[in-house]
């Protein structure tokens, strides 16, 4: 799993230029205001399509990203939260060592696992699994709930024999941990 | 001891064969069958390329498209060039016996023998399992340069007829490189089209679906070789683009037939090609001239190394996941030549390349040296160099949820920041495919089906399938845990009763088998048909039914106080797709599914003699099962589409007249006959614990 984000995210180097483009695109999202609100990314007509809108654009003020000690979400952000958070999506360059390397792959996944986790009590439970595939499978209408949930709850037995192999009858799995989550 | 199959891969076996098949006609007297061109590229190519295209991993292919492009075009031009240059100054400093071959042979002889060759790269690849990226790399690769290997090869042909060759010649050349290449991909398309569209109205006659794909992609193949298009860029095409859709429409059957097809063929194809390269290299005419031979072996290595070694710098700049040293080396290492080389040489025509036969010599001295010493080494090296190794994990339903996620949400992050790139394009073609494409070629209501979910009973599918050929419980593939859905969603439900926990692989074992009977069910049904093999379904059914009753003894003997599959894992878009899609006589009224344990199992033939317990067994809240309100941990309900309707399956339904709920034949999986105790009236309702 951990190889996925590192060869799919966007080649968003952090530089000057960039920097130059994402303001521009800033400005144009808050309308000339120093901060971004939730409402102000309906104003994209391409991520209406996306099934999963609703949790990208939770992710961007979701405090836990954002770097602050807090938990919870941010009522707007600013320029450089929103910077922070597209530094997430930065390629991996060629000069980074083992240990930078690893530090910024469990930083993606970090990100991912929060938007997985939307209680913000550190662990996916079921129900946020379940969740997750309703809302991937959200693009088509005449899904029924039950097999969205019957995805989600093999998955989520998959993961849980991964991560913790034989577990007796009366354990109870809580939910699938950050460590888990490197694991899958 | 090593086997030698351990030490020798198959290809260089299959060589020496051909070598003592050869030398074997020859001692006898009788002249030997040469590996003439038009049967190699008519019928020996084409299943080869066939099956690779098909079967061909979509996503690392695309991927990787811009790196397998440029390895496939300008790695090969360089080899071209490269080397003809090079064995032109070899020629000219070689003495009288090499001094009259021009530059343009030269450069013709450089084309045929710089591009890699994909059979002889498949046939030592496949078995050293090296990791995927490094596969696709090369393959498509070998696949890839037919295009550039094609419009060289006819360039120099014709340029060698030529008295002059003129700046404009070239320019033509360099755009019929493109006329070539989209050309034959355009093509490959567009009958890839046609037979998924043609494949939407096979539902009626499965029996000729199989045809339809070989026949579509061969005519394909044809169609671009006769206006001198690339026709393996066509093949590739053409299964690619044919393959989700007519997989969504075809019967499983149907599927299985074109994968073992495509298999038998390809391996056929492979094995023949390199024995008649032994024989042919027995039964040809040899020029055997040192010079030219060496060092056209040698040029050839460096002119692959340095070729990778300079595009790997350039390509590294622009990839994400950098080529390492050591995948270069593979790379570079896996440029293996075969039969496609020795097959163009040989269509030289005597009257302008008089040397034919020492290129012929030169040909196949590289393509044994490639062949055997790089073949034959290339497993230890992998091994010593520590290669990553395909993984053998298959891929699992956590994988597809979150490959989708990521894909979703990198589109998002793209759209946000107005950044066009290659996820963004990617979505945007996935919903034209979904919205228009899907819905012209593929049949009936599965073209509205998502990903996910095909995903997901694809899994099922296979898992039920293996469950039912491993013939039992015993091996199931990745379950070594114990981890049941009590395990993981006990707390959170108030009203629950705590539930005794069903071991991971009972569970499954039950999925399973219910899902091959269903699957089966419907299988059955839209397989068979009056016109076609009426005896087997009988034979079939009895088998079935034979194999039905062994895993339900087994699976009871095991079962001992393990509660059900939460409800909705049975009751699946499967289920309710054959609810919705077909007979509405077919289902049981809609009864509170939550509450009643009913197992309902496709019908016993008539013939059967064990069958027909009709019994009806509703215990309705029986002991052990208080009615839970959460719906999802409550009573196994199978249900399964009857086949009632009329003209398929006669076979089966005892009568067509009985009223859907007569027909309800519950039978237990078990013995005939109910468990005495009514909590156990169903093997698999357990007695609470």
């Amino acid at each position: 799993q951990g190889s996925a984000p590192a060869t799919s995210l966007l080649s968003l180097a952090v530089t000057s230029e960039q920097i130059e483009h994402l303001h521009r695109r800033f400005k144009q999202l808050s309308q000339d205001q120093l901060t971004i609100r939730k409402e102000n990314f309906d104003s994209i007509p391409d991520l209406e399509f996306n099934p999963i809108r609703g949790k990208i654009v939770h992710a961007f003020f979701d405090k836990r990203n954002l770097r602050q000690e807090s938990d919870g979400l941010a009522e707007e952000i600013n320029f450089e939260d929103f910077l922070t958070i597209m530094s997430y999506f930065r390629p991996i360059e060629m000069n980074m060592d083992e240990e930078q390397l690893d530090r910024f792959r469990k930083e993606k996944l970090k990100f991912l696992f929060h938007m997985y986790d939307s209680d913000h009590d550190g662990k996916i439970t079921l129900q946020e699994y379940r969740n997750v595939v309703e809302e991937l499978l959200s693009g088509n209408p005449h899904l029924e709930k039950e097999s969205a949930r019957s995805i989600a709850d093999g998955a989520m037995m998959e993961a849980a024999s991964i991560c913790v192999g034989q577990m007796g009858p009366d354990q109870v799995y809580e939910g699938i941990t950050f460590e888990d989550f490197l694991k899958v | 001891i090593p086997s030698v199959s351990s030490i020798v891969p198959e290809s260089c076996l299959l060589i020496v064969v051909g070598l003592l098949v050869g030398g074997l006609i020859k001692g006898v007297g009788e002249k030997p069958p040469i590996l003439k061109s038009d049967i190699f590229f008519l019928f020996l190519l084409p299943p080869i390329i066939l099956d690779a295209g098909y079967f061909l991993p979509l996503r690392p292919f695309t991927e990787n498209l811009g790196t397998i492009l440029i390895f496939a075009v300008v790695g090969t031009l360089w080899n071209a060039f490269f080397l003809g240059g090079l064995m032109y100054a070899v020629c000219q400093l070689g003495g009288p016996g090499l001094n009259h071959i021009g530059l343009l042979a030269n450069l013709l002889f450089g084309s045929i023998i710089s591009a890699v060759d994909p059979v002889a790269v498949l046939a030592v690849f496949e078995e050293i399992h090296i990791n995927e990226l490094l596969h696709i790399l090369v393959f498509g690769e070998s696949l890839l340069n037919d295009a550039v290997t094609v419009v060289l090869y006819h360039l120099f042909e014709e340029f060698a007829s030529f008295e002059q060759v003129t700046i404009l010649d070239i320019i033509l050349g360099f755009l019929s490189f493109f006329v070539v290449s989209l050309g034959g991909v355009l093509v490959g398309v567009i009958y890839g089209v046609i037979a998924a569209f043609t494949s939407r109205f096979t539902s009626h006659i499965r029996v000729i679906e199989p045809l339809f794909v070989f026949l579509y992609s061969y005519m394909a193949y044809l169609s671009a070789e006769l206006f001198h298009l690339s026709g393996i860029m066509a093949l590739i095409a053409a299964g690619v683009v044919m393959r989700p859709y007519v997989e969504a429409n075809i019967s499983h059957k149907s599927h299985t037939t074109i994968k073992y097809f495509l298999k038998m063929w390809s391996s056929v194809s492979e094995t023949l090609i390199f024995i008649f390269l032994g024989v042919s290299t027995v039964a040809g005419h040899h020029y055997w001239n040192w010079t030219f031979v060496i060092s056209t072996l040698f040029f050839c290595l460096i002119a692959r190394v340095l070729g990778v070694l300079v595009l790997t710098w350039f390509i590294n700049k622009f990839r994400i996941v950098k080529l390492t040293p050591k995948d270069q080396f593979i790379i570079a290492y896996g440029g293996l030549r075969g039969a496609i080389a020795f097959s163009l040489g040989y269509l030289l025509d005597y009257k302008h390349f008089g040397m034919r036969d020492m290129f012929l010599t030169a040909i196949i001295t590289v393509i044994f040296f490639t062949v055997f010493v790089q073949g034959m080494t290339i497993r230890p090296l992998v091994d010593l160099l520590a290669v990553k190794k395909k993984q053998e994990t298959k891929r699992s339903i956590n994988e597809e949820i979150h490959t989708q996620f990521l894909d979703h949400l990198l589109t998002g992050i793209e759209d946000i920041c107005g950044h066009y790139g290659h996820h963004h394009w990617k979505d945007k073609l996935n919903r034209f495919n979904k919205k228009y494409v899907k819905k012209c070629l593929i049949a009936g209501e599965r073209s509205k089906e998502p990903q996910l979910i095909a995903f997901y009973h694809k899994m099922e599918m296979k898992q039920a399938i293996e469950l039912v050929e491993s013939g039992g419980i015993g091996k199931i593939p990745s379950a070594v845990s114990t981890v049941s859905i009590q395990n993981i969603n006990p707390q959170t439900l108030p009203l629950e009763r705590v539930l005794p926990a069903l071991s991971k692989d009972k569970e499954e074992e039950i999925r399973k088998i219910l899902r091959t009977n269903l699957q089966k069910t419907r299988q059955r049904l839209r397989s068979y048909n009056r016109h076609t093999l009426v005896a087997d379904p009988y034979e079939e059914a009895w088998n079935q039914m034979l194999l039905r009753r062994q895993k339900a003894r087994q699976l009871e003997q095991k079962m001992n106080n393990y509660l059900t599959v939460p409800a909705h894992k049975v009751d699946s878009p499967t289920m309710s797709r054959a609810r919705i899609g077909s007979d509405p006589l077919a289902y049981e009224p809609k009864e509170d599914s939550e509450n009643l344990p009913i197992i309902t199992i496709d019908p016993a033939s008539p013939q059967s003699p064990e069958s027909v317990d009709l019994m009806s067994e509703e215990p309705k809240g029986c002991g052990g099962l208080p009615p839970s309100p959460e719906e999802d941990e409550e009573g196994l309900v199978m249900r399964v589409k009857e086949p009632s309707s009329p003209g398929t399956d006669d076979v089966f339904t005892p009568g067509n007249g009985d009223s859907p709920s007569n027909q309800r034949m519950l039978r237990c999986l078990s013995d005939p006959g109910p468990r005495p105790e009514p909590e156990e009236g169903e093997p698999f309702i357990p007695k609470g614990q």
